[in-house]
């Protein structure tokens, strides 16, 4: 319990007032801990301004979705109009809405960097296991946050991406029926699903993406945060005791950030401006047409920040079903052979393999894809304890891993790409190998990351003053 | 009792005799908390459900057939989704037994997606051979097929098309008896829905003579 203070003699009205408040409420001692006197490491780079951009996301979400409440309508009778109203009739309520489509584009595109930056600099690396999985879960509020906006305005699009999502849920053996029935709370996406997806979009997920955002923060500001080249900046000290190699995040990286905000809302507003459709991928032609339960459009494909993962879902057909099983036997066979388990665990190892084989030739095809595209995403929650690398940062991994990890960007982005195309063979020929490309890379990361030749990591961090 | 309490306020190591009949209490009135935070969100769940509104309006329609003309379909809508009703022709019922090897499920065995009934479970999947009766929904992710019943190639078709449903989302290829071709993304044939005749050009779906 901090001591009462008294405010200096000489004190303006200001600081009196500051001085009242922090005797009753630690303000300053936030602001210091949170920001003002945070020691972030200074060779910080581009990649590390998207953090600051997705909580800029964030608010403009949050604040332009307020005033769309204003003016919608949950009902599916009104739904539809009602934007429409918004769009014509609400003064300003055009930006609004488009403010609020094309932020969650550009919140998809700002977290898709800001994951990427944690993983070539090895930001989930001890000790920072909990930032890392805090911000998995951020990412998951936020595709259940798209997803269930999606289907507010109403249309083709929302209704019947809904449908199909939905139905992924019925996939699950012996409860699936049940379960999508308890989804939709109705025998095909209606108006009950309208309500509930409502009240999940404007209260319940944002609620917990919050709390999620303050443990990461929080998380974050105790641990420290990583750089560029995965040193830890603490075990330098200065004689102040504060890190050698790092600075007060004010000012230094509140003008850094100011800077880099200016940027992203210029290309920001040029978006909203002149393209807030997002040439058909921030938002689908087809939307433009009221819902209707009787006709499918003839091409449904989800909005591009779901594309990947709806790509793996249709890559998992009968003949990937067989591939899986043959991947199960290798893999089984591997650990056996090289594995280094006991006799116990490759007894376990084994009799997994089979259950495991037996499972995906019993089950549908149509449920071990909803399990692959769930767990594309689950996966990322295991990244600190797959990677086994003894350097953090990718620029003192050996060279062939900057390969891997290009290759594993341009698969995701070939998935991405399929994702929006009517599928052919050929084209879920090459999802089939992405796919396997995809959790290759995480599931075999324990073996690779640890082969080749590492550079030296050096004492302190690598950093030109300009 | 006075002095474990004090020993822990001040820190000491937990050398101490356990009460255990406060422990018991401790877990007895954990575990009664817990059962109460599970039998209220009891009403939270079950509000996910179908309302009573829902499930009224989840009752049978009627539907009436008496101007379909053989080759013809029409749409009737029960539970917000589409019906079928299909009157074939004799050439489309005729090639329906030629098609059973290239089916996943001829005999309408599976149950995965839709119980099949009694009545349906024959190569016209109908009570009456002419009249097909399905939900015009895709047993894969739930889109809408479209009618593809012109025999021969076109696109998105193989050669040898004996006529059908096609599905545009994912390329899924139905039968005229609603049943799905092999190696397709949808696992089964589409759905027949509890139906019967009240008259022979009047039929009521969504209720059969068991119910």
């Amino acid at each position: 319990m901090a001591e009462f203070r008294e405010a200096p003699a000489n004190a303006t009205a200001g600081e009196k007032l500051l001085n009242w408040v922090d005797n009753r409420f630690p303000l300053t001692k936030l602001w210091n801990d949170q920001w003002g006197q945070y020691y972030a490491p200074k060779n910080f780079n581009f990649w590390y301004i998207f953090g600051s951009l997705a909580m800029l996301v964030l608010v403009i979400q949050i604040v332009t979705g307020i005033f769309l409440v204003m003016n919608y309508k949950p009902d599916a009778a009104l739904a539809f109009a009602s934007v429409e109203y918004i769009m014509r009739d609400v003064p300003g309520g055009w930006i609004i809405r488009y403010m609020h489509s094309t932020g969650a584009s550009a919140f998809f595109i700002v977290v898709y960097l800001h994951m990427f930056r944690g993983l070539i600099y090895g930001s989930y690396r001890k000790p920072r296991e909990l930032i890392w999985i805090f911000g998995c879960g951020i990412f998951l509020c936020l595709m259940a946050e798209a997803f269930m906006g999606y289907l507010l305005p109403w249309g083709q699009m929302s209704y019947w991406g809904a449908q199909v999502i939905v139905n992924l849920f019925s996939a699950v053996p012996f409860i699936g029926n049940d379960l999508s029935l308890l989804i939709r709370g109705d025998y095909v996406v209606g108006d009950a699903t309208l309500n509930r997806f409502f009240s999940f979009h404007v209260i319940a997920v944002p609620l917990v993406l919050l709390g999620l955002v303050v443990a990461h923060l929080i998380a974050l500001h105790e641990v420290g945060s990583n750089n560029p080249d995965g040193v830890e900046v603490k075990a330098k000290r200065g004689p102040d005791g504060h890190p050698l190699d790092a600075i007060p995040s004010h000012p230094y990286y509140t003008v850094h950030d100011i800077f880099g905000v200016s940027v992203f809302l210029l290309i920001f507003s040029a978006v909203m401006f002149f393209a807030p459709e997002g040439g058909g991928y921030f938002l689908e032609p087809n939307n433009f047409i009221e819902a209707n339960p009787l006709k499918t459009p003839s091409h449904i494909a989800p909005v591009w920040y779901f594309t990947p993962y709806y790509s793996m879902l249709r890559a998992t057909t009968d003949v990937m079903v067989n591939i899986l099983c043959g991947a199960v036997a290798i893999g089984a066979i591997l650990g056996v052979l090289r594995g280094g388990f006991g006799a116990t665990g490759k007894v376990v190892l084994v009799v997994a393999a089979v259950v495991a084989g037996f499972l995906l030739k019993t089950f549908d095809p149509k449920f071990w894809g909803v399990v692959v595209m769930g767990g594309a995403v689950i996966i990322l929650f295991f990244l600190p304890w797959l990677d086994r690398s003894p350097v953090k940062s990718i620029r003192y991994r050996p060279d062939w891993h900057k390969a891997v990890y290009a290759v594993f960007v341009v698969t995701f982005l070939i998935l991405g790409y399929l994702g929006i195309q009517p599928p052919d063979p050929l084209k879920t020929g090459i999802a089939q190998v992405c796919t396997l490309l995809y959790f290759g890379f995480f599931l075999l990361m324990p073996w690779w990351s640890q082969m080749g030749t590492f550079k030296p990591v050096p004492d302190r961090v690598t950093y030109h003053a300009h | 009792m006075t002095d474990a309490r004090s020993g822990a306020l001040a820190g000491a190591p937990h050398d101490q005799q356990i009460d255990s009949s406060k422990r018991t209490w401790i877990i007895a009135s954990s575990c009664a908390g817990v059962v109460g935070v599970g039998a209220t969100a009891v009403p939270f769940v079950a509000s996910f459900q179908p309302s009573e509104r829902a499930r009224a309006a989840g009752a049978a329609v009627e539907a009436d057939i008496g101007g379909l003309k053989p080759g013809e379909k029409m749409t009737v809508e029960w539970r917000g989704k589409p019906v079928w009703i299909v009157r074939r022709t004799e050439q489309q019922l005729a090639a329906l037994p030629k098609v059973d090897k290239e089916l996943a499920d001829p005999e309408s065995k599976r149950t995965n997606f839709a119980i099949t009934p009694e009545y349906a479970r024959n190569d016209w999947r109908s009570i009456k051979k002419e009249y097909l009766v399905v939900v015009g929904i895709c047993s894969h992710l739930g889109c809408s097929p479209t009618d593809k019943f012109v025999p021969g190639a076109q696109p998105s078709l193989p050669d040898d098309w004996a006529g059908g449903f096609l599905c545009p989302c994912h390329g899924s290829t139905f039968d005229m008896s609603g049943r799905v071709y092999k190696d397709k993304p949808a696992p089964d044939n589409l759905e027949v829905p509890p139906y019967m005749y009240l008259s022979d050009t009047r039929l009521l779906i969504g209720e059969d003579k068991k119910a």
